[in-house]
């Protein structure tokens, strides 16, 4: 808000030398930008597993850090380089179990500093999003997927028809930033959250139409 | 009555009762009359009582009490000063919030190791006394408005790193404070989330810590809430009264200006 307000007395030109006059006690909006990640050098240590790289940016993530998202350039740029990051399934096997599935979307554990090491992290799933009609205990920052599949008429998920959008979840799931790149969704893939044969029982639970998200 | 209503509850929560997704409005209930419940008989008070002791005492090398400690209204002002806190300090010349001046106070009136103290684990040693003393202090300012003060220029300078920290992404997962508590009305699971880059209510979100935590049975200040949500987020470990959970602190609390505080509160 106050950084905004000052650009837009900036731009206002005769205006300039007044701005600078108001804020002339605070350090620049750039300063202010270097300060901050300076303390967060300074303020965090590293714990069990979570070590100090975490705190280090890659660009979507410093690019997704403000009030505002980035510019559309860097929104481009940031979706074509995750995009390259997608890792396919080997063999084109996209679907695992979706009983399987269903025990990760509702783990929640893993990465913390309190995690032992190599175990083996949950999907999260729940947390933020609907997915079966049984479990009631669902968050809400993002969209229902309750009927994923159904509601996007896929009935087999090995039929051509259906390689769009089964290509397009397993890409959503492995790498989230690659279609929208501030989105909120961990890159479960891409950042070595979830295994390849986890994405493939998730993508059950989704787009099987024996799963419970799409039979009930 | 009061059992029946528990256990309709711990079925809820436990996610055992078949119910169908109409049932979200009755169980938000039931977990908000759980909450009213419990704050029937708050065990923070237990907390309380011993932070005053403790404030009274005279502890430590220099066998002092803490009653000549200015927590920024003035030496031994306690009524008021935890909803103007964080706050800068001329004597100690940086931004601090109520636990790390509470730090600065017992090293200096107290001849105690602030150092070892901020390096002790949560509900450990000294850290269990302070976690009277914000009881208690937070206590004396039940009722009262958040107003932090603006004036200095540490002041704003504080609340603009705290916004940048606010919106900082990182660690495995991308998140940020801002990926959940930067929007209305969303939810992790049912646990409600206060969108923090405003006012988000008398006694939600920065107006209700410190908090009893009755999952734990400890009482948790300002520190230990963002310490643990840094845990949640995937981050490295904040170190205790560290700048980064200050600034945060303080641009939580001048957004939340106007709200009453009704800290200490009562979480699950």
């Amino acid at each position: 808000m106050h950084s905004k307000h000052k650009k837009m007395l900036a731009l206002a030109g005769g205006l300039t030398a007044l701005a600078l006059v108001g804020c002339a006690s605070l350090p620049s909006s750039a300063e202010l930008d270097a300060e901050a990640k300076a303390l967060f050098k300074s303020s965090f240590r590293e714990q069990g597993i979570a070590k100090m790289d975490r705190v280090e940016q890659d660009l979507a993530q410093q690019a997704c850090s403000g009030e505002q998202p980035p510019d559309e350039a860097t929104t481009k740029r940031i979706e074509a380089e995750q995009m390259a990051t997608i890792k396919w399934p080997a063999g084109g096997q996209y679907l695992g179990d979706w009983r399987e599935g269903e025990k990760l979307a509702q783990n929640g554990r893993g990465m913390t500093w309190t995690d032992p090491a190599g175990m083996p992290s949950g999907g999260n799933c729940y947390n933020c999003h609907q997915i079966s009609k049984a479990e009631i205990s669902f968050g809400t920052i993002g969209p229902s997927l309750y009927q994923y599949g159904k509601l996007r008429g896929v009935s087999d998920p090995a039929a051509p028809e259906t390689a769009a959008i089964v290509q397009y979840t397993w890409g959503k799931i492995w790498n989230a930033k690659a279609y929208n790149a501030c989105s909120g969704m961990p890159r479960f893939g891409h950042a070595g959250v979830l295994t390849e044969a986890q994405v493939r029982d998730i993508m059950a639970l989704l787009l099987d139409p024996k799963s419970p998200v799409n039979a009930q | 009555m009061r059992n029946l209503a528990s256990i309709a509850l711990a079925c809820t929560l436990a996610g055992l009762c078949a119910a169908p997704a109409l049932a979200q409005t009755s169980s938000a209930d039931g977990i908000a009359q759980y909450r009213a419940m419990l704050a029937d008989g708050n065990p923070a008070e237990l907390f309380e009582a011993k932070g005053e002791d403790l404030w009274k005492t005279k502890r430590g090398p220099k066998n002092a009490s803490l009653e000549r400690c200015d927590l920024g209204k003035g030496p031994g002002v306690v009524k008021g000063a935890f909803v103007e806190l964080p706050r800068y300090f001329a004597d100690t010349g940086r931004m601090q919030d109520l636990e790390s001046r509470l730090l600065s106070c017992m090293e200096t009136l107290q001849g105690l190791d602030a150092k070892q103290i901020a390096a002790t684990g949560f509900g450990r040693d000294e850290q269990k006394n302070l976690e009277g003393l914000v009881a208690w202090i937070s206590a004396e300012s039940r009722g009262l408005k958040f107003n932090l003060p603006q004036a200095h220029e540490q002041e704003r300078r504080s609340y603009e790193l705290g916004k940048r920290a606010f919106f900082f992404r990182g660690g495995p997962y991308d998140f940020s404070c801002a990926s959940c508590h930067g929007e209305d009305g969303k939810r992790i699971r049912l646990q409600d989330l206060p969108n923090l880059t405003k006012n988000p209510g008398d006694g939600v979100g920065f107006a209700a810590w410190p908090a009893y935590r009755v999952s734990s049975g400890e009482l948790w200040g300002m520190q230990r809430r963002l310490n643990d949500c840094f845990r949640q987020q995937r981050f490295p470990f904040p170190g205790y009264a560290s700048d980064v959970t200050i600034a945060l602190a303080t641009y939580m609390g001048v957004n939340s200006k106007g709200a009453v505080s009704i800290a200490p509160s009562i979480k699950r």
